[in-house]
């Protein structure tokens, strides 16, 4: 709840202890002591909103270990001084661009030496966590003695999203605290869990409220903590025998999520613990040069890097958000999820549509949605009181950002936009989720065009992070920038989009999916096709994308980029349009291509066990990918290729290790690329042309 | 602005007050088990699309007043409760009143007080009630075996206190039941309707052809969109909505109602299922608006209240209660029946209603207990519950006295009517009356 009282008071909520001088002799950490003699340490590092760990900083945690050891405390606190959380982890700057495995494991020898050290201290050591405590930061907290987490703390490895494990003893720390069969499937999928979560699996002795902190200290330091027991099932799990049956387990759940030539981490993380899980110092040790080589894999490094271009992206974004309210008209399928995803990131939202019907399905839909993604029932509650049903679109009046997303027919939106236009606060927005319909024709109505954009949201809105926000030469640029500002608000990444056919991800996407189809009338069985996508490394192949987009969706935009771009992109076949009117759509009528149930595509399992794609099969489908992005910078759709990249790993979901379309193309060469579209283009026709744009690419 | 005197004499300020506008969820007629939504819930669900259409801030309110009778123990205070989950603000005051059936009234007295006196500007006034909701209660004899056990010190200690359970113990009251039982006299409320029949010659055949009535006329209100704007729809988390007063019997007849057997008093009473109130879920608000309110966010009064009146009589006849308060109200204002063009008296009873109606007709009954010269005369049907009543739409307790000054103004709105009065009998032996004018 907002609360003005709460804002005068925010800075006594966290419990820092005794104040700390002004003076002190750190830069990232602030010393003091207590009555008890207790040692404070917090983390505060300079510069910067949320702490990270860095060579710097764990020097300096070095030069504070020196000076505890010279005047001895009764025990040591460890926490963040930070609103945000604990510590967020590795300052990832420090990974990018590594190359010799020999280098990284030494600067993360001399890391482990000061986590070692810290451990090795005879005095009691406590951990109090706030907030996030992730990867590095965990490792921390669990070379100290005792852990103490504040309700409302989420722990988690989230190094193998980077295409590592962690690297600061926390494989061999976590695991021999923690059941490895649940220590390990945190570290393998990145997953992060919640305080009592934590405390049920022993990872944290206590979870408390800020103000009974130093209660919780003193009983800690005084020993009169009551401790997580260890499981006793630790060292069973530890045992060798056991250590390889579970091991080989393990690697056969790997290989359903990400097979071994893609994302060698996880792979790695279970041959360490195999090897080594039965001695923690041996395990401590190899984890070192374990994680340096992973440190300079292709994989690890692209993952990088589209950690960065999700920074980059979010900085783009700005902030400042001034939309507090918004309106969205049509509650199907779009409209309903972006409404329940915006009531959740704390927007009040009103959702208007003509019948109850599509209304009652959409709140169905964010009830299911945020019974899955929020923890508490009364914040389920009152996310579901911010998402508005509003049968008579009185929300207008007062929302700062109407976002449409009725039928893609211009004649309706223009219906829609004349009744609400004059009733929309003169500083408001008018927002489109259109993706076929150029804002150049939805704007021709309006009384004042420059309140018009694009906000092109994607499906499933929850897990895809793209929003295109689509410009066109009239737009009011500080609407734009409020516009991306609230993409940003919304913890959605935006990409900055000329008003053009299909913008870039529909435009980039859309050949792929057909291309998919030219296969099927080739004879290729569609379990093959996919197969060869989700070889090169796209989570889900194009027929199984097709039937989830939806194959009206798909042939409506399918139809207008060839209305634009002919013969540049693969014919929509016949029997694609006979599906649409059959009503088999795919996904949300419950058989396209393939027929779906409870959510999942049911494939033939004889078809995938002997599906032998071919090279030439996946460079069909991918190469006219980045084909198209090179393109759309040509064209000045877009102006930035890393954010190209960004946006069709987050719109789409590329092959993420692959570092998106572009840098695809850069790392198997230009040359290569135009040669091959070439080839492909003299065997199969003109769409494959490679585009001008390839010459002055680099 | 003028000025008017309290009790003791003493002047106080005496300013309009408008009803600007008012929404309720459909009532929700309770099957079996709890309904998809508690009072909190509907209030909400009813309160947002209000909120929604406002010219101003949810948080531009100076208070919320809320009835409700069956608070449930999730929700102490459902006013409060209701105006945070309305996003009306941490500084929100917000209070819950309670008279029982006049609960809904209550909230809109209590306000109108307020703001005629100087003391607020802007109040959402309501009623909540979901008494499908209503809890199992255990026996008192029960509940304090249950406490003994809880309190027994060691094993034997338990088995001891254990063995003194007696079958009764766990066998469950239906809350609601208690609470439709007056406390005084020991009587239900279908009772109370039995004997204000028979005290004044009400048959079988005339509450059952009221009761048809009450459906039709609300079965022709719901076609002709009649309570658009009125009723919002409700939409709960399993993706149902609910569009309309669902008690509902477009095909009620009177043959069909004559199979029906007595619920109260059985073999010989009259008052059966049929012909008294439903038991529905529903919540109801209006907002209250000073001229300073009005002039400041630009809205357009539909109603202005003129006055308000809370009577009381034996328990045992507060059927009658409708008639006292709308005697006292009236009286004051120098007016008499005839000159209210519109009535929502609240159909707790066929049997009810008819005993009013016919108490008004009746000389002896007005020159000794209303104080008057002669018989009140004739309220006619046609200006009675235009559009039905709690006998087809529901009587969710707390909600009712709010949903029958909201419809009258609608009502009024749409006859062109100038001058009404809600009123409502209310258990233990109470009525509540507001005279209303339209603006």
């Amino acid at each position: 709840m907002d609360s003005k009282i709460m804002d005068v008071l925010k800075d006594r909520v966290l419990e820092l202890g005794p104040a700390p001088d002004t003076s002190g002799a750190y830069r990232h950490f602030k010393l003091t002591r207590d009555a008890d003699g207790i040692a404070w340490l917090l983390f505060d590092r300079a510069d910067a909103s949320a702490n990270t760990l860095s060579a710097v900083v764990l020097e300096e945690f070095d030069q504070v270990l020196n000076a505890l050891e010279a005047q001895r405390p009764t025990g040591i606190v460890v926490r963040s001084a930070k609103s945000s959380g604990f510590i967020a982890g590795a300052d990832v700057n420090e990974f990018r661009g590594a190359s010799d495995p020999s280098e990284v494991e030494t600067q993360i020898s001399r890391a482990h030496a000061v986590i070692d050290r810290f451990e090795a201290l005879k005095i009691p050591t406590v951990a109090v966590i706030h907030g996030f405590c992730l990867g590095g930061g965990l490792e921390v907290a669990l070379a100290c003695q005792m852990r103490i987490a504040i309700d409302g703390a989420r722990f988690g490895f989230p190094e193998v999203m980077l295409g590592l494990h962690p690297g600061l003893g926390g494989t061999a720390r976590f695991t021999h605290l923690v059941n490895p069969m649940q220590a390990m499937p945190l570290m393998l999928t990145g997953k992060t869990i919640d305080a009592r979560k934590a405390k049920a699996i022993g990872l944290v002795d206590a979870v408390t409220e800020e103000r009974h902190v130093r209660n919780a200290v003193r009983d800690a330091v005084f020993g009169k903590l009551k401790r997580a027991k260890p499981s006793a099932l630790i060292p069973i799990m530890n045992f060798s025998p056991v250590r390889g049956i579970l091991a080989s387990r393990m690697v056969a759940e790997a290989g359903k999520a990400a097979p071994r030539e893609h994302y060698p981490a996880p792979y790695a993380l279970i041959e360490l613990w195999e090897k080594h899980g039965g001695d923690r110092a041996a395990m401590l040790n190899a984890e070192k040069a374990s994680f340096a080589r992973l440190m300079v894999t292709p994989t690890a490094q692209n993952l990088i890097r589209v950690f960065f271009l999700r920074e980059q992206m979010k900085k783009l974004a700005g902030d400042g958000n001034t939309i507090k309210h918004i309106h969205v008209i049509g509650a199907g399928a779009m409209g309903g999820d972006i409404a329940a995803w915006c009531a959740h990131q704390d927007i009040r939202v009103t959702l208007a549509d003509m019948k109850p019907a599509p209304i009652a399905g959409a709140m169905k839909r964010a009830a299911d949605l945020y019974s899955k993604i929020i923890r508490k029932r009364t914040d389920q509650r009152d996310t579901l009181d911010r998402l508005i049903p509003d049968m008579d679109g009185e929300g207008v009046r007062n929302a700062d950002l109407i976002i449409e997303a009725v039928s893609e027919k211009l004649e309706l939106k223009q219906k829609v936009y004349a009744g609400i236009e004059p009733r929309m606060k003169p500083d408001a927005i008018l927002a489109t989720n259109t993706s076929s319909i150029p804002l150049q024709d939805l704007r021709s109505t309006l009384a004042r065009p420059e309140r018009l954009l694009g906000l092109h949201f994607f499906n499933p809105v929850s897990r895809l992070q793209l929003v295109e926000v689509v410009s066109h030469d009239g737009v009011d640029a500080e609407m734009l920038r409020k516009a991306t500002a609230f993409a940003g608000a919304i913890d959605r990444l935006p990409l900055s989009v000329r008003s053009s056919p299909g913008f870039l991800v529909n435009r980039a996407l859309t050949p792929y999916m057909l291309e998919a189809m030219m296969l099927m009338e080739e004879k290729v069985d569609k379990e093959t096709i996919d197969a060869a996508a989700e070889q090169f490394g796209m989570p889900m192949g194009p027929i199984e994308l097709a039937d989830q987009v939806g194959l009206d969706i798909c042939l409506a935009v399918g139809d207008m980029l060839r209305s634009k771009f002919g013969d540049l992109l693969p014919p929509t076949p016949a029997w694609l349009r006979e599906k649409v009117n059959k009503g088999e759509l795919g996904k949300k009528t419950g058989k396209g291509f393939y027929t779906w149930r409870d959510g999942k595509a049911e494939k033939s399992s004889s078809a995938v066990a002997t599906a032998r794609p071919t090279q030439e099969m996946i460079d069909r489908l991918v190469l006219p990918m980045s084909n198209v992005c090179v393109a759309c910078l040509r064209e000045g759709i877009v102006d930035n290729p890393d954010v190209v990249d960004g946006a069709m790993i987050f719109g789409t979901g590329y092959a993420p290790f692959r570092g998106g379309p572009l840098n695809y193309a850069r790392t198997r060469g230009t040359e290569n690329i135009t040669a091959t579209l070439r080839t492909l283009a003299a065997r199969f026709g003109d769409r494959f042309a490679p585009d001008a744009g390839w010459e002055t690419f680099k | 602005m003028s000025s008017g005197q309290q009790a003791d004499g003493k002047p106080f300020m005496t300013r309009p007050v408008y009803i600007v506008d008012g929404s309720r969820t459909p009532f929700i007629k309770a099957r079996s088990g709890p309904g998809p939504f508690t009072p909190v819930d509907l209030a909400v669900q009813c309160g947002r699309p209000l909120l929604a259409r406002q010219p101003f801030a949810p948080n531009a309110f100076d208070q919320v007043i809320l009835g409700c009778v069956n608070v449930i123990a999730d929700e102490m205070n459902p006013a409060r409760v209701a105006a945070l989950r309305l996003g009306m603000g941490e500084a929100m005051v917000a209070f819950t009143v309670q008279i029982n059936c006049g609960s809904g009234m209550q909230s809109i007295d209590t306000g109108y007080r307020y703001i005629r006196e100087g003391n607020a500007d802007l109040i959402l006034a309501g009623g909540a009630e979901a008494l499908s909701h209503a809890p199992l209660v255990w026996p008192q004899n029960g509940v304090r075996w249950f406490a003994g056990l809880a309190m027994a010190k060691g094993v034997l200690g338990k088995v001891a206190a254990i063995a003194k359970a007696r079958p009764a113990y766990f066998k469950p009251i239906i809350g609601l039941e208690r609470g439709l039982t007056d406390p005084i006299t020991d009587l239900n409320m279908g009772q109370t309707a039995e004997k204000v029949g028979h005290l004044f010659g009400i048959t079988r055949a005339q509450a059952d052809a009221y009761a048809v009535e009450s459906h039709t006329r609300l079965a022709h209100a719901q076609e002709q969109g009649w309570l658009k704007g009125e009723v919002e729809t409700a939409f709960d988390r399993k993706g149902n909505f609910y569009d309309h007063d669902d008690g509902v019997r477009a095909d009620s007849s009177v043959d069909k109602l004559a199979t029906l057997k007595p619920v109260f008093e059985r073999p010989w009473g009259q008052v059966t299922a049929g012909n008294s109130s439903q038991i529905t879920d529903g919540a109801s608000w209006t907002i209250l608006a000073s001229e300073d309110a009005v002039a400041k966010h630009g809205l357009t009064p539909k109603a202005v209240i003129i006055d308000s009146q809370w009577s009381a009589l034996d328990p045992s006849i507060m059927g009658l209660g409708p008639v006292l308060s709308s005697n006292d109200l009236l009286k004051r204002n120098n007016m008499t029946i005839q000159d209210i063009e519109t009535w929502e008296l609240n159909e707790a009873f066929a049997t009810q209603v008819l005993g009013c109606l016919a108490a008004w007709k009746d000389e002896k009954f007005c020159r000794e207990v209303l104080g008057l010269d002669g018989a009140a005369g004739e309220i006619d049907r046609t200006r009675l519950n235009v559009d039905g009543g709690a006998i087809s739409l529901g009587h969710p307790v707390g909600t009712s006295g709010n949903r029958i000054v909201l419809h009258l103004v609608n009502a009024m709105k749409r006859l062109g009517t100038k001058r009404g009065i809600a009123t409502e009998c209310i258990g233990g032996g109470l009525g509540g009356a507001m005279l209303i004018e339209t603006v």
